[in-house]
């Protein structure tokens, strides 16, 4: 066994008293301190004390009201319905892209992530422009080329809402197995095939099976997220009354105005939606249970695709009618309204115009918003990654007591809502502890940080654990101190993986609504708080362009982060 | 003369890749198994070995050719026929074991006949006698996961013998044990071999496992045959270049002929103590093996030790001859110092022609692909 405890003797040896790892350690436990546990102990605080005494009765309270209890079954019902057909969809599409001889695989295959890097809020947005009950593009071309007398869609409905969730968030699923199934040996499925098995019972006897554990993974990442969503059910449901848990605490804080009884309200129901997302998960580990096979492959080997025959073309049909409707057809409108002159005329050339686009590349506040959206992604995308670095290599390389403490404390906020953390901070930093941090874009840095630590920690920590203590002890014998040989060679070989952690964190904090929304002020408006607030006081056009250039910012960086990254050393 | 189990006509197969150009892998194939034989197909990395072996499993079509699999036709490009892998009825038994992890030993094994719905007490009784043949027995219960690496291909050994198919794929399955397990479960095979009475197709790039393993085996080398016989044949007389360097250890000298007397290469005054092949060319190959050499003082060609080394079972010497050198190999008795002169004399060489350079190339080539 190779002892990793070694680096806390060769610290020691550079005769300090404090040596570095300990001031890591340190740092760790206090930073972590800061950011996750006392926004989470003052949820907690607030939810079960009332004037200093332990009570349950704020929470008893919001079970007895309806619009409470009706929240949690919408969150749960939206919750349940979109992991299971984003997992339909996902292995489906898996398979097919992965393992038959459809057309165009390659090229396919990058497509179909496309919808993981669209907005899902934006996505909901074209949705209700096309098909709200009232007014949608469609509906109406519908109801005057029918004759009918009603809409014969509405988008704003539980299913509406699953719809448009189950359409960006598949690709958690479609990716994972997608690799699995790479990296499955394909003589695995050669001898059931040899045993006598058909192609189809080999699928569901051996492929399937052994891809559980990738599903798992992917459903639960569905499961995490679709329960913690704001932007779909707040744009599609608050104008039919669908609440769910995150939307109904948004409600909550806008309606008191920021009155200290509304956030006693809300942290009551965020604890409420913590307990659900518990729950989930422990249902979701009984029912699939994880851990991997070991399925990797041995020599160059290339998986027999499986010919659909006659199924081909339709497939690949299907395929591309597929990646239309939730890539292509949310874009085109997004850009289309962005363009015509007033909400609601007719989208033909005649009432198009750049005057949307001009106006809010004009007004400050807009320009502030996509300013603010910058600094914050950046300024926690290196935070966080720094942070996430140093936690890894605490965790990793030097194993101090309550290590396992360290661990969990750095991935709670991933599984805690957004919704839930913001409430943390409001809790926190604004004022009761002696600091006030309200209003500014402060509070939303620290709660984008406690809400991507997770990301880079996890990314560092699989770079930190191929990089072998040898190494370090290697530039040790060479007469490196300590720092230097964490210097020279220990980062250099994370870089890659430290650069990938950053845009992990810096491409969804760019488009972030969830917890901006409740923590914004006057001038501290985000991009994705920016477009909300543009639709909701009904200036859908100017929304839709600022959409516009959200997405075309959020496609440029994509590719940037592509062509960097592409070409990789280290590990 | 046995039955005729596998029969493969004028197969090729091509493939067509976007970065490197077309490779034949397997290039007009011709050769025939008969019932109950161990055969052996033999070649370095990238000679089409897996690719011949997938044909006759169905699991590639053919470019050109045809494959009977006990007289039946079951790959054809010209009828364009093709019947599955499973209704092939065939054992075989990969490198990377393919053993089912999210299956324990008995389900394992039991898989095949389970597909073919055989009833539940025959199942039973047949999983218990492939597991017995195969020394699992009481291993039932686990999963493969927990169980090393000759055990796993055990099972998979298990698992393809439990339906008594005539004829078994062996893909180098013995590659990723140890060499010891290696020896004992080449053993093992042929023990099971003897037991049922299955044909075996078996790959490998391991010239001494072959030799072990194989009534008669296939040398192949850039997807084409070069020679087809019994190990003994193989080994005493090999065709070409080729076949003699990748069986055996051999030492060749480039020779030329001049006048009916044979001179090494850098060397025309003192020609070999040896007659010129009838038909020779004016360069030719001259193949023989270390040991096949004799070295004495002064019967031959003279020369001297260059470098001696001492072998556990047998002593090499390095000798000068014309610019190149040679590799000689003998009982310990016989002993020559470093610098020491002595002669070597030949028995029985093999004459090949000069070797096209080109031919390294495309061997190169192909193992990028
Ligand atoms: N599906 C394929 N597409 C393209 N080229 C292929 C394919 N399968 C095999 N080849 C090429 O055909 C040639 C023969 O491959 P094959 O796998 O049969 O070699 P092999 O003799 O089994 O080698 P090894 O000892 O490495 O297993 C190689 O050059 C290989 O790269
Ligand atoms: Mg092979």
């Amino acid at each position: 066994m190779i002892n990793l405890r070694r680096n806390k003797d060769l610290a020691a040896v550079e005769g300090r008293r404090i040596g570095l790892d300990n001031v890591m350690t340190a740092l760790a436990f206090v930073l972590l301190l800061v950011i996750v546990v006392i926004p989470i102990s003052m949820i907690i605080y607030n939810a079960f004390f009332h004037e200093g005494k332990f009570t349950f009765n704020l929470i008893v309270e919001q079970l007895t009201r309806s619009t409470t209890l009706s929240s949690m079954w919408n969150t749960i019902k939206i919750g349940g319905l979109v992991t299971l057909f984003g997992t339909i969809m996902g292995v489906f599409y898996a398979w097919l892209l992965g393992r038959s001889n459809i057309p165009g695989k390659k090229l396919m295959r990058s497509l179909f992530t496309i919808p993981y890097m669209f907005p899902p809020f934006l996505g909901a947005m074209a949705w209700d422009l096309l098909l709200n009950g009232r007014s949608g593009y469609l509906n109406r071309w519908m109801m005057q080329t029918f004759n009918l007398s009603s809409a014969p869609l509405n988008i704003n409905t539980i299913w509406g809402i699953v719809f448009v969730e189950v359409s960006y968030y598949f690709p958690f699923v479609f990716m994972q197995v997608v690799s699995a199934l790479e990296r499955m040996d394909p003589t695995l499925e050669e001898s059931a095939r040899i045993a006598g098995a058909k192609q189809g019972t080999v699928i569901r006897t051996i492929t399937l099976p052994l891809v559980v554990p990738a599903i798992s993974a992917g459903a639960l990442l569905i499961l995490i997220s679709s329960l913690a969503h704001f932007g779909v059910p707040a744009i599609l449901g608050f104008s039919q009354g669908i609440f769910t848990l995150p939307t109904r605490i948004f409600a909550v804080i806008s309606r008191s105005g920021g009155s200290f009884e509304g956030i006693r309200q809300a942290a009551a129901l965020s604890i409420l939606l913590v307990v659900v997302v518990a729950l989930a998960l422990l249902l979701q580990r009984k029912v699939l249970s994880s851990g991997g096979y070991d399925i990797i492959k041995g020599k160059s080997m290339r998986p027999t695709l499986i010919n659909l025959r006659g199924a081909r073309i339709p497939l690949f049909i299907l395929a591309l009618v597929t990646l239309a409707v939730i890539v292509m057809v949310p874009l085109i409108m997004i850009f289309l309204v962005g363009l015509v002159r007033a909400y609601g005329l007719p989208l033909i050339p005649a009432n198009f115009t750049l005057a949307n686009y001009t106006r809010i590349l004009t007004t400050s506040g807009t320009l502030d918003s996509i300013k603010n959206s910058l600094i914050l992604a950046i300024s926690a995308g290196i935070i966080s990654m720094t942070l996430g670095t140093l936690i890894a290599y605490v965790v990793q390389k030097i194993k101090p007591r309550g290590t396992g403490v360290l661990e969990i404390l750095s991935v709670l906020p991933y599984s805690i809502p957004g919704t839930v953390l913001a409430i943390g901070v409001i809790l926190a930093w604004s004022g009761s502890l002696g600091i006030n941090l309200y209003n500014t874009l402060w509070i939303i840095l620290v709660a984008y940080i406690a809400r991507y630590l997770s990301f880079s920690m996890k990314t560092s920590s699989a770079a930190l654990l191929q990089v072998h203590p040898s190494l370090e002890e290697a530039a040790r014998t060479c007469g490196a101190t300590h720092t230097e040989s964490l210097k020279d060679i220990t980062l250099p070989l994370i870089r890659p993986a430290m650069i990938s952690g950053f845009f992990l964190i810096f491409l969804p904090a760019m488009r972030e609504v969830t917890t901006s929304v409740l923590l914004y002020g006057p001038y501290t408006r985000t991009l994705g708080v920016q477009i909300y607030s543009l639709r909701d006081a009904g200036m859908m056009p100017q929304a839709a362009a600022l959409g516009s250039v959200a997405i075309v910012l959020i496609i440029v960086i994509n590719a940037i982060v592509n062509a960097i990254t592409a070409d990789r050393k280290g590990v | 003369m046995a039955q005729v189990q596998v029969q493969l006509t004028n197969v090729t197969k091509r493939f067509v890749t976007k970065t490197l150009g077309d490779i034949v892998a397997v290039d007009d194939f011709n050769f025939e198994v008969y019932e109950g034989e161990c055969f052996s197909i033999l070649g370095p990395s990238g000679c089409g070995k897996t690719t011949a072996l997938r044909m006759i499993a169905g699991f590639e079509d053919l470019t050109e050719g045809e494959i009977h699999l006990g007289g039946r036709p079951v790959s054809s490009s010209r009828k364009n026929l093709y019947v599955p892998p499973e209704e092939r009825d065939l054992g075989m038994v990969f490198q990377a074991f393919a053993v089912w992890p999210h299956k324990n030993v008995f389900e394992n094994v039991a898989y095949p006949l389970r597909i073919k719905k055989v009833q539940r007490a025959e199942i039973e009784r047949r999983v218990k006698e492939a597991l017995h043949h195969t020394s699992l027995t009481g291993l039932e219960k686990t999963y493969p996961s927990d169980l090393s690496g000759g055990q796993q291909q055990r099972i998979a050994l298990a698992r393809s013998i439990v339906t008594n198919p005539k004829v078994m794929l062996l893909d180098e399955p013995l590659s990723n044990l140890d060499p010891h397990l290696r020896e004992t479960m080449r053993f093992e095979l042929k023990e099971l071999q003897s037991k049922f009475g299955f044909t075996i197709i078996f790959v490998t790039h391991d010239q001494s496992e072959a030799m072990a393993i194989s009534d008669r085996m296939l040398v192949a080398d850039m997807g084409k045959i070069m020679q087809i016989d019994t190990p003994e044949n193989l080994y005493n007389r090999p065709i070409n270049r080729f076949v003699h360097s990748f069986l055996g250890e051999s030492t060749f000298l480039n020779v030329v002929i001049k006048d009916g007397k044979v001179y090494a290469k850098g060397d025309m005054e003192h020609p070999l103590d040896l007659e010129a092949p009838p038909n020779a060319e004016s360069e030719m190959i001259m193949a023989t093996r270390p040991n096949a050499i004799e070295l004495t003082a002064d019967k031959g060609y003279q020369t001297h030790v260059q470098t001696r080394i001492f072998l556990t079972d047998r002593t090499e010497y390095v000798v000068p001859i014309g610019n190149q050198t040679l590799k000689v190999q003998t009982p310990h008795r016989i002993t020559f110092a470093q610098g020491e002169s002595c002669s070597v004399r030949f028995v029985e060489p093999m004459w090949y022609p000069v070797e096209d350079p080109e031919a390294e190339k495309e061997r190169q080539r192909r193992q990028l692909i």
